[in-house]
């Protein structure tokens, strides 16, 4: 009977594979951000190359890199993507599991947009619009704070309509939500000269006031679901949805995104870092694993190669914001020479 | 007397609506579901294609040096695409006008130029003409998911595009066709490239696994405890918890496999061995639960008859109670497969919530699962596969209703009255 051979196969594997084989093709785990960018090149990789595809694994930015410093050896991921910076805790943990030697690889930006439905009138906003319209507490007065008061735009703003605030965004374990608390609304905050003035005082408090995000109802945690954002913006003409630029380029007949401080959010302007909210995105690569898995390096010229991430390239086809020719030849000559991360 | 009966009657006729309307309800919700899915998914069944008049010469394939051997597969399809696509618009002349003409055909046209080219390496030299595959945006829009009047500003093909696209109606050479692609591959980040293939064979990989590890543990524990085991605190205990067993949520399962198979025995991560046996994990005492029930409602008398006939307690439940009892059995393996099959959570941690391009091959391969497909899907920006997710979605079902209906043909059939 096969289903019998079937267990006994399962339970001969179980005791096999203990003694692990070695593993012949990339794995890669990290922001879901990045994903669509490293499953693309992932992609052409395997086409176009004798080595296998890379497994990519949406895990997360914090996830991935946690399960990239846990250790060196086939168990263990080769590359990591990240929407933001290592941190140095992160490092200091891999480097307590023998991990010393990371290549940091930045592949471009992403912008955030905030967007409304077409049905409605597009926004022109400020940072300090934004923070004064979705902060917990916002300054009243020199070096005084009330909780937020403002209910509706044209309250924070005489030149906004005087539409009810509501916005729908990331939850906190996004990765979206801390670029965008920390571009968006700390740019907003720090526009008042008292509050700057508190960043060098008083650190902890500074960020207190900066990143805190109204909770009564008029920022909505939408879930990390961007497309599911753009279909309530479209249900929904008042509301205003905060989520990544490819979406925005994905869904231009539905929605439209709010230009900040006079900047709109087109490739252009974020290409050239005049549109204020955008964040670099990265991936890490194990040293220690390169020699030893076939096919990373090869991974990391695809990847920074012109075809890939220049100005005409297919990853800007799914939405990544180039770098500068400059920064891509530099990141280019770093990634040649396998250049050790430095903090 | 006569009043009250009155309201018996109408308490009767009232209860009936209810339940009545209770039923109408659920029909509703369940037909508006399918209904959006389908209207949704529809689409992903159909492709469309473009014909590209092709001639090549041996001189395309030997630029550089003359190698041997692989001269097929080294070739430069993609400029042999690109060529026959400036030959049939030669009024495009600047970088940018050629450039946005080349988005019309999918980047996976060059891979079927050179799969014909292999099978049929006589057409070199000769004029042939080959349907390749339209890019996700050129098909949304000759699909009509995307309006064609639209300004500019909303679309993603610019006015040159539409152009061409109407050019390339009007002349025949624009056709949509079944679209095998979808369930022949794995995934992909081209939507007009990606298929669920992989996600269906890691599902099924899995879910065997499962069943067979499940069904004979879940089975021979049923029997034991129903049969065998005496009754005392030790057994009671172990029952509780088989109960408890079954409400645990399901994440919790793969964070166990995630410690135990992956971290302590050292398998591989993604593997649909490790999804089935934690899945296993989910199923069993569901068949635990759904055996004992079954083994229950065999009447003592068979038992009894088989004692009083000689057969040994082991003859009896072998020969006698377990078959009577199997159509219950398989009722609840059914169905507890079928839940596993609908699971994401448990995957998560294990990782085979992954982007995997091959097709599995055996239970160690790295794969995914359908339902996992569908949250990847739906997470893409690329318009073109909401229609995928749905489409998707729909062969989960399909999978789903076909494993119920088993579960109900056999009851029906094994069936016995007492």
């Amino acid at each position: 009977m096969s289903k019998k051979t079937l267990v006994i196969a399962a339970a001969a594997m179980v005791i096999v594979s203990g003694a692990a084989q070695a593993r012949d093709q990339i794995r890669i785990v990290g922001s879901s951000t990045v994903y669509p960018f490293s499953t693309t090149v992932a992609e052409q990789f395997g086409k176009t190359t004798p080595f296998k595809t890379p497994i990519v694994e949406s895990t997360g930015s914090g996830g991935g890199l946690k399960l990239f410093c846990a250790g060196i050896g086939d168990r263990h991921p080769d590359i990591s993507n990240a929407s933001r910076r290592i941190k140095a805790s992160e490092v200091a943990r891999c480097a307590k599991n023998g991990i010393d030697d990371i290549v940091e690889v930045k592949v471009g930006y992403d912008g955030i947009v905030i967007a409304n439905s077409r049905k409605a009138e597009r926004f022109k906003l400020t940072l300090k619009d934004i923070f004064l319209a979705l902060a917990k507490d916002v300054p009243a007065g020199e070096g005084k704070l009330q909780p937020n008061p403002y209910t509706t735009w044209k309250q924070v703003n005489a030149a906004l309509p005087a539409t009810r605030i509501e916005v729908l965004g990331p939850p906190p374990t996004s990765g979206t939500r801390d670029a965008f608390v920390e571009l968006a609304m700390e740019g907003g905050c720090k526009s008042f000269p008292w509050i700057k003035a508190l960043k060098k005082a008083d650190k902890g408090s500074y960020k207190a006031l900066c990143h805190a995000i109204r909770e009564d109802g008029a920022y909505i945690e939408a879930g990390e679901n961007d497309n599911l954002i753009v279909q309530k913006l479209d249900a929904n003409p008042r509301a205003l949805g905060i989520f990544g630029y490819s979406f925005l380029d994905q869904n231009t007949d539905k929605v439209q995104g709010s230009t900040i401080g006079g900047e709109a959010p087109t490739f252009e302007n974020i290409a050239d870092g005049r549109y204020p909210v955008s964040r670099p995105l990265f991936f890490y690569v194990k040293k220690a694993h390169i020699d030893t898995i076939p096919g990373i390096r090869e991974y990391m010229a695809e990847f920074a190669s012109e075809k890939a991430w220049g100005r005409d390239g297919y990853l800007a086809d799914k939405g990544l914001i180039p770098m500068s020719d400059a920064e891509r030849a530099d990141w280019n000559a770093k990634v040649s020479a396998l250049v050790n991360l430095t903090m | 007397m006569e009043a009250r009966l009155k309201n018996r009657h109408r308490a009767e006729r009232r209860f009936r609506l209810f339940g009545g309307l209770a039923i109408f309800t659920s029909l509703i919700f369940l037909g508006a579901l399918f209904a959006i899915i389908i209207q949704t998914g529809a689409g992903a069944f159909k492709q469309t294609r473009i014909a590209l008049d092709m001639h090549l010469s041996p001189a395309d394939f030997n630029a550089g040096q003359a190698v041997e051997g692989d001269w097929l597969e080294r070739a430069d399809y993609q400029a042999m695409i690109k060529r026959a696509l400036r030959q049939a618009f030669p009024e495009l002349r600047s970088r940018r006008e050629k450039r946005s003409l080349y988005r019309m055909v999918s980047s996976g046209a060059a891979f079927q130029l050179r799969k014909k080219l292999r099978g049929d390496p006589g057409l070199i030299g000769t004029d042939f003409r080959i349907w390749v595959l339209a890019s996700d945006d050129a098909d949304m829009v000759f699909k009509g998911a995307v309006p064609r009047d639209a300004p500019v500003a909303h679309r993603r093909l610019d006015d040159r595009q539409m152009s061409v696209l109407e050019a390339l109606e009007d002349t025949g050479r624009l056709r949509s066709q079944f679209n095998w692609t979808f369930f022949s591959a794995g995934d992909s980040r081209e939507p007009e490239l990606a298929g669920i293939a992989g996600a269906a064979l890691g599902s099924l990989f899995s879910v065997l696994v499962c069943l067979a590890l499940a069904f004979p543990l879940g089975v021979m524990t049923a029997v034991y405890l129903e049969e065998f085991a005496p009754k005392n605190r030790w057994t009671g205990f172990i029952e509780v918890n088989i109960s408890n067993l079954a409400a645990v949520p399901s994440i919790v399962f793969g964070l166990l496999g995630l410690a135990m198979f992956l971290n302590i025995f050292g398998l591989p991560r993604s593997a649909p061995l490790v999804g089935g046996m934690v899945l296993a994990l989910m199923t069993l005492p569901t068949i635990i639960i759904a055996s004992r029930a079954a083994i229950k409602s065999v009447p003592p008398s068979v038992r009894e008859a088989a004692f009083a006939l000689g057969a040994s307690p082991v003859q009896a439940v072998f020969h006698h109670i377990l078959p009577l009892a199997m159509p219950g059995v398989l009722t609840g393996t059914i169905i507890g497969t079928a839940q596993a099959l609908g699971e994401t959570a448990p995957l998560l941690m294990i990782g085979m919530v992954a982007f995997v391009v091959d097709l599995p091959t055996n239970i160690l391969d790295p794969a995914t699962a359908l339902p996992v497909q569908v949250f990847l899907w739906a997470d893409s920006p690329e318009r073109a596969f909401q229609e995928r997710t749905a489409a998707a979605i729909l062969v989960l079902l399909v999978f789903t209703c076909l494993m119920n209906l088993t579960a109900a043909l056999l009851r029906k059939k094994y069936e016995l009255k007492w």
